[in-house]
C-alpha cells in the first residue's frame, strides 16, 4: 500500500469534546450514570448508533449460556465476587452489560501446556462477562472463538499476574447479522507480558475496545488486530494503552482491509504515559487497505505523555489502496490482475497472522482470509 | 524461432507540464538467439522502451506497433504479455510485503505455463536457479524483494527469468548498482539461459561494462527517443572510448 497516502480520519469536533486526558474519562458500572448514547459523545461519534439499538436500549439476557472450555477449569461465579479487577465500563453499553450479567464466566489459567480453547456459539440478545485470570508465572495461551447470530454486549477482563506470559487470541467469526459491542479490560502486573490479538471477521457491527493497563513495573503488551469488513459492515476498535508503571512497554498494530459501498472501519488508538511511567517505550500503528470505492476507514492515533523521561513513543497511521507498482510487478510475471490483487491484499493482512504464534490457527486463518479475498475478487 | 518486432514506435507520458513525447519512432527487430544492446545517455528513452514492451500503464503508445511472432503485443494486458513469453528484468524491483518468494515464483510459473509445476521437480528447479545466482535458499521464505540489497534484487530478477524461460527478455539496466562480482554472476545467468533456451535478449544499459560479460550481436544507440546509430559489438567499444558526446543534440 502507499505509505504516503493520507489517512481519512475525520477532523475532531473539538467543540463537542470535554478537555480531558484519557484517564480522566468517566467510568462506572451503572448505566444510568451515562447519558443516552448520541453521536455528540466522543466515544460514540464514529459508531453506527442506530444499528446498535438492541444493545443500547432493549432488554439484555444476562444469564448463563452454553460454552465449551478445554484445557482449563471454568466456573460461573456471581459478578460481585470477580468483576472489576482490570477495569470499569467507560460507556453505556459496557455498563449495561456489567449491570445485567448475573454470573461471570471465570477461567483460571495456570501452568504451561496447550492453549486453553473457549468455544461458543451465541444467539439472542445478551450480556456477558468473562474473566481470564493468568496466575503468577503462568505461560499459556487462550483462544476465544465466537460464532453465531447474537447481539452481544460483553465485558472481558484479562488479568496477568506477576511474571506471567499470557496470550489471548480472540477470533470473532460472527454470522453476518451479529452485533458485538465489547470492552476488553487488560491488567498487566509486575514483569508480566500479554499478547492480545483480536481478529474481527463477519458480523453486521463489531465494536470491540481493548483498554490495557500496564499496572506493574516492567510489564508489557503486544496488541494486534486484524479486521476485514465488506458488505457495508462496521468494524470498530478503540484501543487504549495506559502506561501506569515504570519500565513498561507497549506495541500496538492493527491492520484492516475494507471492501464495498458503505463499509466502514474505525480505529482509535490512545496511548497514555502517566507521570510515574518513566523509562517506557510505546508504539502504535494502524494500516488500512481500501479495496473498492465507497468504503471508509477512520484512523485516529493519540498520544499523551505526562512524564519527561521516556525511552520512546511513536505512532503511525496509513490508509490507502493497493499499490499499482506491486500489481504491475506481479502481472509482469504472468499473474492475472485479480490474482495479483488477492496476493498483495493477503500479504498485507498476513503480517498480523504471523504474530499469532499458534501454527494451526495461523494456517486456518490464512485460508479464511484467502477465501474472503477470493470472494472480493469474484464480485469485482 | 521467434521474432519480436518494434515498428515506428511513438510513446509519450503524462506529466504535470502536459504530455511529453519520449519515443519518437523506434524500429527494431530481435530474433531468438540474438542479443541486442540498447545504449544511450540518461533520458534518451531506453527504460521507456522496456516498460512499454512490458505494458506499464504510465506509458501511452501514440503510434507504431509491437509484434511477437506477428501477434499484436500492444493489445495484450501486462500479464498476457508475460504469458506470451516476454520478460522484463526491472531496474527497481519493488518489495511486496507478506508475499513469499517461493509462493510468488510458484504462482508466476503456474500462470506462465498454464499448469502448476510438479512439486518435486519445482523445488529442485528453484533451488538450482537460486544456487546458480548465488542466492541462499533462505531467500525463498522471505518476502518478495523485502530487505534485499540492490544486488540481491537484481539476482532475484535473473532467478525469475531462468525459471520462467521467456522467449524474449528485456534487461533494464540490470547492471546498475552491481559490483563486479555480482555483475559476473548476473551475466553468467543471462548467458546460461541464452545457451539453454536460445531466447532473445534486449539489454538496456548506460555503460559498456556489462557487454564484456554478455557479448551483444547488435548495438543500438538511443538518443532523444530515436536510434541514432546501429552496429555490431565494435560500436560498443567505440562508445567506451568516445562516450555519447558526439550524439549530443542541441538543447531545445
Amino acid at each position: 500500500m502507499t505509505e504516503t497516502s493520507t489517512n481519512s480520519s475525520v477532523a475532531p469536533e473539538w467543540s463537542d469534546m470535554p478537555v480531558q486526558t484519557r484517564n480522566e474519562r468517566f467510568a462506572s458500572a451503572q448505566p444510568e450514570d451515562f447519558p443516552e448514547i448520541s453521536a455528540r459523545q466522543l466515544e460514540w461519534r464514529l459508531s453506527p448508533i442506530d444499528a446498535l439499538g438492541a444493545l443500547a436500549e432493549g432488554e439484555l439476557d444476562g444469564g448463563r449460556y452454553d460454552v465449551t472450555v478445554t484445557g482449563a477449569t471454568h466456573e460461573w461465579v456471581p459478578m460481585a465476587t470477580v468483576a472489576g479487577k482490570a477495569g470499569l465500563p467507560e460507556d453505556r453499553i459496557s455498563a449495561r452489560a456489567w449491570s445485567t450479567t448475573v454470573d461471570a464466566l471465570h477461567i483460571r489459567v495456570d501452568g504451561e501446556g496447550d492453549p486453553v480453547v473457549l468455544d461458543r456459539e451465541l444467539d439472542g440478545i445478551r450480556a456477558a462477562h468473562l474473566v481470564l485470570e493468568f496466575t503468577a508465572n503462568t505461560h499459556r495461551s487462550v483462544i476465544i472463538r465466537n460464532t453465531g447470530t447474537v447481539a452481544l454486549a460483553e465485558n472481558v477482563e484479562i488479568i496477568a499476574h506477576d511474571g506471567s506470559n499470557a496470550r489471548v487470541m480472540n477470533l470473532n467469526e460472527w454470522d453476518s447479522t451479529a452485533l458485538h459491542a465489547a470492552s476488553h479490560f487488560v491488567r498487566v502486573d509486575k514483569s508480566a507480558h500479554v499478547d492480545h490479538i483480536l481478529i474481527s471477521l463477519g458480523g453486521a457491527v463489531q465494536r470491540v475496545n481493548p483498554a490495557i493497563t500496564l499496572a506493574g513495573t516492567g510489564s508489557s503488551i503486544e496488541s494486534y488486530g486484524l479486521y476485514f469488513a465488506d458488505h457495508g459492515r462496521h468494524i470498530e476498535h478503540q484501543v487504549f494503552v495506559h502506561h501506569k508503571a515504570a519500565q513498561t512497554k507497549s506495541n500496538v498494530l492493527y491492520k484492516g482491509a475494507l471492501h464495498g459501498k458503505g463499509t466502514r472501519t474505525v480505529w482509535v488508538g490512545d496511548v497514555l504515559i502517566g507521570p510515574d511511567a518513566t523509562g517506557t517505550d510505546s508504539y502504535e500503528a494502524n494500516r488500512n487497505l481500501i479495496l473498492s470505492d465507497g468504503a471508509r476507514a477512520d484512523s485516529i492515533p493519540n498520544l499523551e505523555i505526562e512524564t519527561g523521561d521516556i525511552a520512546g513513543a511513536g505512532h503511525a497511521s496509513a490508509t490507502g489502496r493497493l499499490d499499482d507498482e506491486h500489481l504491475f510487478y506481479l502481472q509482469a510475471r504472468g499473474i492475472t490482475e485479480a490474482e495479483a490483487r488477492r496476493l498483495v491484499a493477503l500479504g498485507f493482512l498476513v503480517e498480523i497472522v504471523g504474530r499469532i504464534g499458534i501454527p494451526d490457527l495461523e494456517e486456518r486463518l490464512t485460508e479464511i482470509l484467502a477465501q474472503v479475498l477470493d470472494a472480493v475478487e469474484e464480485t469485482a | 524461432m521467434s521474432t519480436l518486432q518494434i515498428i515506428d514506435l511513438h510513446v509519450s507520458i503524462n506529466t504535470d507540464q502536459g504530455v511529453k513525447p519520449i519515443l519518437k519512432g523506434v524500429t527494431l527487430t530481435i530474433s531468438s538467439g540474438e542479443t541486442h544492446a540498447i545504449m544511450g545517455p540518461n533520458g534518451s528513452g531506453k527504460s521507456t522502451l522496456a516498460y512499454t514492451i512490458a505494458g506499464h500503464p504510465r506509458y501511452t503508445v501514440d503510434s507504431g506497433q509491437i509484434l511477437l511472432d506477428g501477434v499484436d503485443v500492444l493489445a495484450m494486458t501486462v500479464d498476457e504479455r508475460a504469458r506470451a513469453g516476454l520478460f522484463l528484468a526491472m531496474q527497481y524491483p519493488v518489495e511486496i510485503p507478506g508475499v513469499s518468494v517461493s509462493n510468488f515464483l510458484r504462482t508466476a510459473k503456474t500462470a506462465v505455463t498454464g499448469e502448476a509445476p510438479s512439486l518435486r521437480t519445482w523445488v529442485k528447479d528453484v533451488k538450482t536457479a537460486m544456487t546458480n545466482l548465488k542466492m541462499d535458499a533462505t531467500f525463498a521464505e522471505r518476502n518478495v524483494n523485502e530487505g534485499f540489497s540492490g544486488g540481491e534484487k537484481k539476482r532475484h530478477e535473473i532467478v525469475q527469468m531462468e525459471l520462467l524461460a521467456p522467449k524474449f527478455a528485456v534487461l533494464d539496466e540490470t547492471d546498475s548498482g552491481l559490483d563486479v562480482d555480482a555483475l559476473k554472476i548476473v551475466s553468467e545467468g543471462v548467458n546460461r539461459v541464452r545457451e539453454n533456451t536460445g531466447f532473445g535478449v534486449l539489454l538496456i544499459t548506460h555503460y559498456t561494462r556489462i557487454l564484456r560479460y554478455i557479448r551483444p550481436d547488435f548495438v543500438h544507440v538511443f538518443v532523444d527517443g530515436r536510434i541514432a546509430e546501429e552496429g555490431g559489438p565494435e560500436l560498443a567499444d567505440r562508445l567506451e572510448d568516445e562516450g555519447y558526446d558526439r550524439y549530443a543534440v542541441a538543447a531545445p
